[in-house]
């Protein structure tokens, strides 16, 4: 496609994950160019976020002895960029499992971040405690209703903050349950179908895998409401990898983790930690950042006249 | 709710206790690779069913009734229940609940 002409998009969103930068027009992502050119690329006055997951603070086993370091070289990548994100999201499973002193660990880590504040969505290993998520609640999601689900409106664009890792059903893969549905419905209804909306959940919204449970039992009620706008991008976790589908208007992402990889559908046994080694582990963890260019730019050109 | 089911265990085994002579008879159920194994296993009634976890990631054993529920299991760590009354109890993991089974309990 050659370079992107910038001028010619009538919406754009760009997110660079694993150090390309994707920008979508009409819903179609297309490569344009490394990390370097896309920070040039986004501009000055654009929203631009960054999105990390799956910290899973006390994990300790071979495919990463150290999740708190990884976590923290996460976040130093993050306050070097030289175009610092507004924000950031994180995509859930902060914990490895649900503890206390994980929590403490990991909210002592993450409140080292320079860039802007945390918006987090709850992983399932985030839920683990006696009053499900109450401990992930009270650190990370103060606020929000039912199982931590929210929105927020920045820079043009309105974000939602799903839960789909309580309450699951045998069988099922993700879940988020008629409350949720219901709320999200209510939330969505007074915007604009021109509003870019940004979906936030720890497992995917799309089925990655069936055999593997990477997916959400009832995603396509969210999606129903979803197909409306014209620009929607979700932003997922949980399998610790990037994969990405384009349906329509949606954009469907999942993320590399910060603490270890998890191998590709069928290509192992099981989807459970890979071990890569220690020389290889921060190639295959990371970061993604996003950038929304809102309004669209048009240029009009007459066709007399210097070109 | 996870106090009295770890109360009703601990009633639960306590209870045949006494019974001393007789061995409780017990079963075995892994998990490895995400799978529960075997998917059905078919046991006499008073027998104790004990989950393994083999794998890499924690898992969370839970009826589908919420009978029994076990606690968090990380690798290498294990959840007992006695099966008392005859019947077939399905049961997934929590955490990931494409993973099924089934026990099975004959008089």
């Amino acid at each position: 496609m050659g370079n992107l002409d910038r001028r010619s998009l009538l919406k754009c969103m760009a997110w660079a994950g694993t150090g390309v930068l994707w920008t979508v027009t009409g819903g179609v992502p297309r490569a344009a160019g490394l990390i370097g050119s896309a920070e040039a690329a986004a501009g000055s006055g654009a929203l631009s976020f960054v999105q990390i997951s799956d910290s899973h603070i006390g994990f300790a086993k071979e495919a990463n002895p150290d999740t708190a370091g990884t976590l923290r070289d996460a976040l130093a990548k993050i306050d070097a960029m030289a175009n610092r994100p507004d924000f950031v999201v994180h995509t859930g499973d902060v914990t490895h499992l649900a503890k206390p002193a994980e929590f403490d660990l990991a909210q002592q880590i993450l409140g080292g971040l320079k860039a802007g504040p945390i918006h987090f969505v709850p992983g399932e290993h985030d839920v683990l405690d006696d009053s499900p998520g109450a401990l992930f609640r009270e650190r990370f999601a103060k606020g929000t209703r039912g199982a931590g689900w929210y929105s927020f409106d920045q820079g043009g664009v309105h974000f939602v903050a799903l839960v789909n890792v309580v309450d699951l059903q045998a069988g099922g893969f993700g879940y988020l349950g008629a409350d949720q549905l219901a709320w999200l419905a209510d939330d969505l209804k007074s915007r604009g179908a021109s509003t870019p909306i940004v979906v936030l959940a720890h497992m995917p919204l799309w089925t990655v895998s069936a055999e593997w449970g990477w997916g959400t039992s009832d995603a396509e009620q969210a999606l129903a409401l979803l197909r409306r706008f014209g620009s929607v991008t979700v932003l997922n976790g949980h399998i610790h990898q990037v994969m990405q589908k384009v349906e329509g208007n949606v954009s469907f992402n999942t993320a590399m983790s910060t603490a270890f990889p998890q191998p590709a559908p069928g290509t192992a046994a099981s989807p459970g930690p890979m071990k890569v080694g220690a020389d290889r582990l921060r190639q295959v963890l990371g970061i993604r950042r996003v950038t929304v260019t809102i309004p669209a730019t048009v240029t009009d050109l007459p066709l007399g006249g210097a070109s | 709710m996870i106090s009295i089911v770890r109360i009703a265990l601990a009633a639960g085994l306590v209870a045949l206790a006494p019974l001393g002579a007789r061995a409780a008879e017990t079963a075995t159920i892994t998990i490895d690779n995400f799978t529960f194994g075997p998917a059905t296993l078919t046991v006499a009634k008073g027998t104790t069913v004990v989950w393994l976890n083999r794998d890499d990631s924690p898992h969370r054993v839970a009826s589908t009734t919420q009978s029994f529920k076990s606690p968090v299991l990380d690798s290498d760590e294990k959840y007992s229940w006695t099966f008392t009354t005859p019947g077939s109890f399905a049961y997934f993991c929590t955490m990931h609940p494409h993973m099924t089974g089934k026990v099975v309990v004959t008089e």
